[in-house]
């Protein structure tokens, strides 16, 4: 069962070839017996799974559930779940139980889909690697060794390792894309705004994206369809309709104007994963596409602003966790200011202390205008950048990252090769746009992303793209060998 | 030497709305502690604010109500410091683009005159939680409420242009005026409804520069306010007269101990790191709420002013009073109406009855006595049926609730006696019976007869049972009396 795709479970639960509690029990078994290898789940929902199952059985029973009922997926640690610990990977959060629901987690519960646990992730999703997570790393299916990169790790390597057919995951900088790319299945990260942050823990809240991970593009539509909504309670949530992300996924993509960024072929791509991606561009120009050179001539400013921006959203947006009202609270304070600082030093790890240390000093007296004002300077830029590209193309593409999974610890004494990880996907966060990647090729066994990024609200024409893609090809049924 | 105090207020107006400005919790005060916060004014991972549209509109009608500019485009932004009754570690304000612009507000001179203090801008905040160090907590323990957490604010800034406490009172007060007056906060300053900052500096008579200020923050009565500034003035001029230097600082003043300290430097000095709200979307203001607010702007205070001394020929200075607060000047104009007489009902509201409510503590919007009730005291004293020595008993029974003025009149036969051919008998009686004070009025010099008909008022009174009309009494003892010289 854990090898069909989403899609096919949706018909198998509706052609009654298994219930949805036949289908939990199982990927609950396969969580119980797989997880320690990976360590992607931090805490799985089991008797709370069952429940849901049960009633979601009786509504596919009365007919006319909603697409998602009975489907189990994974949640991201870093959404609310009412009355389940919810850590964002981190100590300070080791014992929040929070009373509420993220919309996006009331999203699938409402269409009867079947939570079975949370996914690992880097500490407040700070990360490339999941190396940072207070729960220990994620192991990448495809190489036990090697990193499922981050921040989202825990949901791609869950997917790759089939202990979910579906998972939830956020995107502040590639966190859905990046670990897509090195896990070997498909992510999204939406528009700016298609997808409610209410309930989500924020890390840049103007950057921070939900997203699916699913290992087709056809499940991340399925997917994307339920967790998609106009939201009152997140003033930056955009009411654009909405429209059905399946219904045209079956359209011919002749006549597509692909672009692509020379900027993104450039120094420090690995060759192999360069090559990866220029056959897959090959295969979309078989198919009808049309491969336009463009120049995204502002690029390399994206890793230099971001990590002024989303370490200075970050300084503010974690100041909350003081040890006074939730979470970590360090033993027998003896002042106030004792309680501040031996809580967030004892409470945070070692990168989110160095993002809140960045983002202070940027926004700091004489130094905001240098930092902050110029990264939002060069935040215009890019967005002028894609803007200008999408006068000329429908959709942009490249790699999803700079090479395939890395070893653990590899890149853990050096935080700016960290942060080059997500050199390709930083810029569409800063310019709000929606991106996906895709499995288009391996490289010592290990597999490589395509990366497709579309203007604003155009993951319909993404979707259809990457759907095409994968009719045409099998990266994406590729397996770990592990697995097989 | 002689010196000159300069005064510049940082006002926080507490908005009428009833929720918060970022979450749907009550705002009602004196709840118990902690009962009106939710997720959002706690600062739970993941919540979000959104921006309540009634506390933007107030916001834009105080801007129109004291003629400033509305700024299109406002923009909220992170103002952070730690505190444990600040659950976000970061205060939502507004800093580089505030909503409401340069604007001015008109403030009474005690000599009759009128001065404009230039207002800088004022923006939209929330307020943040209440620590609480005793009470009913453990001792060593400090506690916090978060009920106040999030209640919109706006804080008024203005330029140093005031003078004196005096000037500062008055400007304070035309505020308290002006935002009840339009309905966005209820001006209960015991409830810090309305709390002042004052920047204070002196400089020499004549001198142009400003001295160096202090904020004397958390003022909370216009009284506190009025002794903080005299006290700030006294110290810093003794200061300088002494040979020493003003230092800038925040102070705290105790209206209990009537003492003011400096706060501790620590707590000050903060670099406070704005930097705009990416939770929360510019705040763009459109022509036409803009023109709907200013539509539904009920009467400004000087506006009504003029009014009242053009329309009831009042005296300016009743019609400041009269006019600043809206209860005050509705319950006026209520009582003119009914009894097209201005003149008396200005003076008794103003008069008896503000006297007897703030002796009894209450206020104009609870009182015993009801518009229509003054109303009927006052068409009894106008058409002469008592007398205003008989008036005063009647407006206490009527406070007292033994009816309105007709009823009362009539169950204690307090009528005043008009009747002239009975007063007559009765002032003839009193002459016929005091030979020795006729014989006294008449041998005195015209100038002071006035006074001796004194006794002959008081024995008529007397006889009357103090009903007699007193001026148709004075007439017709005039006639008589004269009849004799």
């Amino acid at each position: 069962m854990h090898n069909f795709t989403l899609a096919e479970l949706i018909n198998g639960l509706r052609s009654n070839k298994f219930s949805s509690v036949e289908l939990t029990q199982h990927f609950l078994n396969r969580i119980k017996e797989l997880n320690g290898d990976y360590n992607a789940i931090i805490t799985t929902t089991a008797s709370q799974a069952l429940e849901s199952a049960i009633s979601a059985d009786q509504r596919l029973a009365n007919g006319n559930a909603p697409e998602m009922c009975g489907i189990p997926i994974l949640h991201k640690d870093i959404f609310c779940t009412n009355g389940v610990r919810t850590s964002c990977g981190s100590k300070m959060l080791d014992n929040f139980i929070p009373p509420y629901n993220a919309t996006v987690v009331e999203n699938f519960e409402n269409d009867g889909a079947v939570m079975l646990g949370k996914t690992n992730m880097d500490e407040f999703a700070m990360g490339s690697s999941n190396e940072t997570s207070f729960y220990g790393p994620v192991h990448n299916p495809w190489a036990l060794d090697c990193v499922p990169g981050g921040s989202s790790g825990g949901s791609a390597a869950a997917i790759s390792a089939r202990l979910a057919p579906g998972a939830t995951a956020t995107d502040t900088g590639g966190s859905i894309r990046q670990p897509a790319a090195l896990c070997g299945i498909s992510g999204l990260k939406p528009t700016y705004g298609r997808v409610s942050r209410w309930g989500m823990i924020a890390f840049a809240s103007s950057l921070d994206q939900a997203g699916p991970m699913a290992r087709t593009a056809e499940d991340c539509a399925i997917l994307l369809n339920a967790m998609a909504s106009f939201d009152e309670k997140d003033s930056t949530s955009v009411n654009e309709p909405i429209p059905n992300y399946r219904s045209k996924l079956d359209n011919p993509i002749n006549g597509l104007k692909i672009g692509i960024p020379r900027e993104y072929f450039s120094e420090g791509l690995h060759s192999g994963t360069e090559q990866a991606v220029r056959n897959s561009l090959v295969e979309l120009q078989n198919l009808g596409a049309k491969l336009i050179d463009i120049k995204l001539p502002s690029s390399h400013l994206s890793v230099p602003a971001y990590y002024v921006i989303a370490p200075a959203e970050a300084s503010a947006n974690l100041s909350r966790f003081d040890g006074v009202k939730y979470g970590y609270r360090c033993k027998e304070p003896k002042d106030l200011e004792d309680l501040y600082r031996r809580s967030r030093s004892e409470g945070f790890g070692e990168e989110v202390q160095r993002r809140i240390m960045i983002g202070t000093y940027c926004l700091s007296a004489g130094y905001y205008d240098a930092y902050y004002g110029k990264a939002q300077q060069v935040r215009k830029l890019i967005q002028q950048d894609f803007s200008d590209a999408f006068k000329s193309v429908d959709l942009i593409m490249g790699p999803t990252c700079p090479s395939p999974a890395f070893k653990f610890g590899a890149k853990g004494n050096d935080p700016v090769a960290m942060y080059l990880e997500d050199i390709y996907t930083i810029a569409t966060n800063l310019a709000g746009l929606p991106g996906m990647s895709i499995p288009c090729g391996q490289v010592d066994g290990k597999p490589v992303g395509l990366q497709i990024i579309g203007n604003y609200f155009n993951e319909e024409r993404i979707l259809n793209v990457a759907h095409q893609f994968q009719q045409s090809t099998d990266w994406h049924n590729h397996m770990p060998s592990e697995l097989a | 030497m002689s010196w000159e105090t300069v005064i510049g207020l940082e006002v926080h107006v507490q908005l009428a709305t009833k929720t918060k400005i970022f979450s749907g919790s009550s705002t009602r005060f004196g709840a118990s502690p902690n009962t009106q916060a939710c997720a959002i004014d706690l600062a739970m991972p993941g919540t979000l604010p959104v921006l309540n549209k009634q506390a933007v509109n107030y916001a834009i009608m105080f801007g129109l109500a004291i003629d400033a500019e509305i700024e299109q485009k406002s923009v909220f932004e992170r103002k952070n410091y730690f505190y444990p009754d600040l659950p976000k570690g970061y205060q939502t304000t507004q800093l580089e683009k505030p909503i409401v612009g340069p604007g001015r507000v008109v403030i009474p001179l005690a000599d009759g005159t009128t001065k404009a203090i230039r207002i800088h801008h004022a923006h939209l905040e929330e307020d943040a939680g209440k620590s609480i160090h005793d009470g009913d907590i453990p001792i060593g323990v400090s506690g916090v409420d978060l009920n106040r957490a999030g209640t919109p604010l706006i804080e008024i800034v203005s330029e140093p242009d005031m003078r004196s406490s005096d000037e500062a009172v008055a400007f304070a007060k035309k505020l308290h005026s002006i935002v009840t007056s339009i309905g966005i906060c209820d001006g209960e300053m015991s409830q810090g409804s309305m709390r002042f900052d004052v920047n204070v500096s002196v400089r020499p008579s004549g001198s142009s520069a400003l001295g160096i200020r202090t904020e004397t923050k958390n003022l909370n009565s216009f009284k506190f306010m009025e002794e903080a500034i005299q006290l700030e003035v006294d110290r810093q001029i003794d200061l300088i007269e002494d040979g020493g230097k003003v230092t800038q600082e925040t102070r705290l003043y105790n209206g209990d101990t009537k003492i003011s300290k400096p706060m501790r430097s620590k707590e000050e000095a903060n670099d406070y790191r704005y930097f705009p709200c990416p939770d929360l979307l510019p705040v763009i203001v459109s022509d036409q709420t803009l023109d709907e607010l200013r539509s539904s702007l009920p009467e400004l205070p000087d506006a009504r002013k003029s009014r009242f001394t053009q329309q009831y020929l009042l005296s300016d200075y009743d019609a400041e009073i009269l006019a600043s607060d809206t209860s005050n000047a509705e319950f006026f104009e209520s009582v003119a109406e009914k009894t097209k007489n201005p003149k008396l009902a200005a003076n008794w509201v103003m008069g008896d009855l503000t006297a007897r409510l703030n002796m009894e503590n209450k206020n104009i919007s609870n009182s015993p006595v009801s518009s229509s009730q003054l109303a009927g005291l006052i068409l009894r004293i106008s058409d002469n049926t008592i007398s205003s020595k008989m008036a005063k008993q009647v407006f206490d029974a009527i406070w007292l609730g033994e009816g309105n003025a007709d009823e009362i009149i009539e169950a204690r036969g307090l009528k005043q006696l008009s009747d002239s051919g009975s007063l007559e008998k009765i002032v003839t009686e009193v002459i016929e019976a005091n030979p020795a004070m006729v014989t006294d009025y008449v041998n005195s010099d015209e100038s002071k007869r006035k006074k001796k008909m004194g006794g002959f008022m008081g024995q008529i009174m007397k006889a009357s049972r103090g009903q007699a009309n007193p001026q148709q009494v004075n007439q017709i003892l005039l006639e008589k009396l004269n009849e004799l010289i």
